[in-house]
């Protein structure tokens, strides 16, 4: 970091924080692989046990609403009630593998992973 | 301190200052209101008295400011890339807002406004949909193809595109549970503890090395909830800027 008592002209100080954000960012282009468990293990601990619960509030309300929607009073509700399940576990075992929580969340390691960047 | 005889729940009640109805509606200016805009002056005060100095080498408080920079920067710069890195401003003012929240709640007599679920759902809302309009603006209709994972047998692709739809719309909630839950369960357990101190009389030595305990845990909650709020914030953020 530079010493930013001196004072100079609009283009040069353009120019050194330029410079200076090129420097900052040049070196890592592409985000790691994340592995939220190694990074923080209470916060991975308190992240898992949520997101089964979150995962069958929001199948079960979703059903429900549409079974008031469509007149299939118990129907829909227990179908989702199955899928938010399955969700909430395959949720689970994302953040337990480490692949972050993300939906179609890519198996780290293709190296075409990155190719759409700019897109 | 509460009273004994109050419900330890009774620390979350709204409690109006300014009473403002438009339309029917109730807008009234809360002590919940007031927090957050305490949060907001807090932060904004503390980050432009560290930012004040700017020396080389930084003082005390210059290093707390450049201290929470760094964390988030270098946050979004490993989890997210070079791309996010526009994103930042964002993503810092989540953290410190969430983080202030916590930690303001934790003077005694305040209002933890993060232990309400309305806030943080409305918090993850706005994470949510920002993130999902970036995902568009960057990626138009291919944003459609994340519901399905590269390489899913086409038999398979009805049910995996249904489950993946449906993860994706938990994001919010869980985002949102987790930072409500962890601050009320924190609160609340402190409050009980309180009381059996008054309840117990001499014995109330034990509960009260518990509460001691539970506050300094309780800091720990505050602090980690924010990262952990952060964090998933960029982690929706690269799947929305790198996507497949």
């Amino acid at each position: 970091m530079k010493d930013t008592d001196s004072k100079d002209s609009p283009d040069q100080l353009e120019a050194r924080i330029a410079e200076a954000r090129r420097r900052q960012q040049g070196p890592e282009a592409k985000p790691k692989v994340t592995d939220s468990l190694s990074g923080n293990f209470m916060g991975a601990a308190f992240r898992i046990g949520v997101e089964l619960v979150a995962a069958l509030i929001v199948s079960v309300g979703f059903g429900w609403l549409l079974d008031r929607w469509l007149g299939t009073r118990p129907w829909l509700m227990v179908a989702f009630f199955f899928l938010g399940s399955a969700a909430g576990m395959m949720n689970v075992y994302r953040v337990a593998n480490g692949m972050g929580l993300a939906a179609g969340f890519k198996r780290p390691g293709g190296e075409g992973r990155n190719g759409s960047d700019d897109a | 301190m509460a009273e004994a005889h109050e419900s330890p729940l009774s620390q979350f009640k709204i409690e109006t200052i300014v009473p403002i109805h438009i339309g029917g509606v109730d807008v009234s200016f809360t002590q919940s209101a007031a927090m957050m805009v305490a949060a907001v002056l807090v932060c904004t005060l503390l980050l432009v008295l560290t930012g004040r100095p700017a020396a080389l080498v930084p003082g005390r408080l210059q290093s707390i400011g450049e201290l929470a920079y760094e964390f988030i920067a270098n946050m979004v710069r490993d989890n997210v890339g070079t791309a996010g890195m526009k994103y930042f401003p964002w993503v810092f003012s989540i953290f410190m807002f969430v983080l202030f929240g916590n930690f303001l709640g934790m003077i005694p007599y305040t209002f933890t406004f993060t232990s309400h679920i309305i806030v943080t759902f409305a918090l993850a809302m706005m994470v949510f949909l920002t993130v999902t309009v970036i995902a568009f603006a960057r990626h138009g209709l291919h944003f459609f193809a994340f519901f399905l994972p590269e390489g899913t047998p086409l038999a398979m692709a009805p049910m995996v595109v249904a489950l993946e739809i449906l993860s994706y719309f938990i994001r919010p909630v869980s985002l949102s549970i987790r930072l409500f839950a962890n601050m009320m369960a924190g609160h609340t357990m402190l409050k009980v503890f309180g009381g059996f101190v008054i309840a117990l009389g001499v014995f109330g030595v034990l509960p009260f090395a518990v509460n001691i305990a539970l506050t300094l845990f309780e800091f720990l909650v505050a602090g980690l909830q924010a990262y952990v709020f952060t964090i998933l914030t960029c982690l929706y953020l690269k799947d929305a800027i790198e996507m497949h």
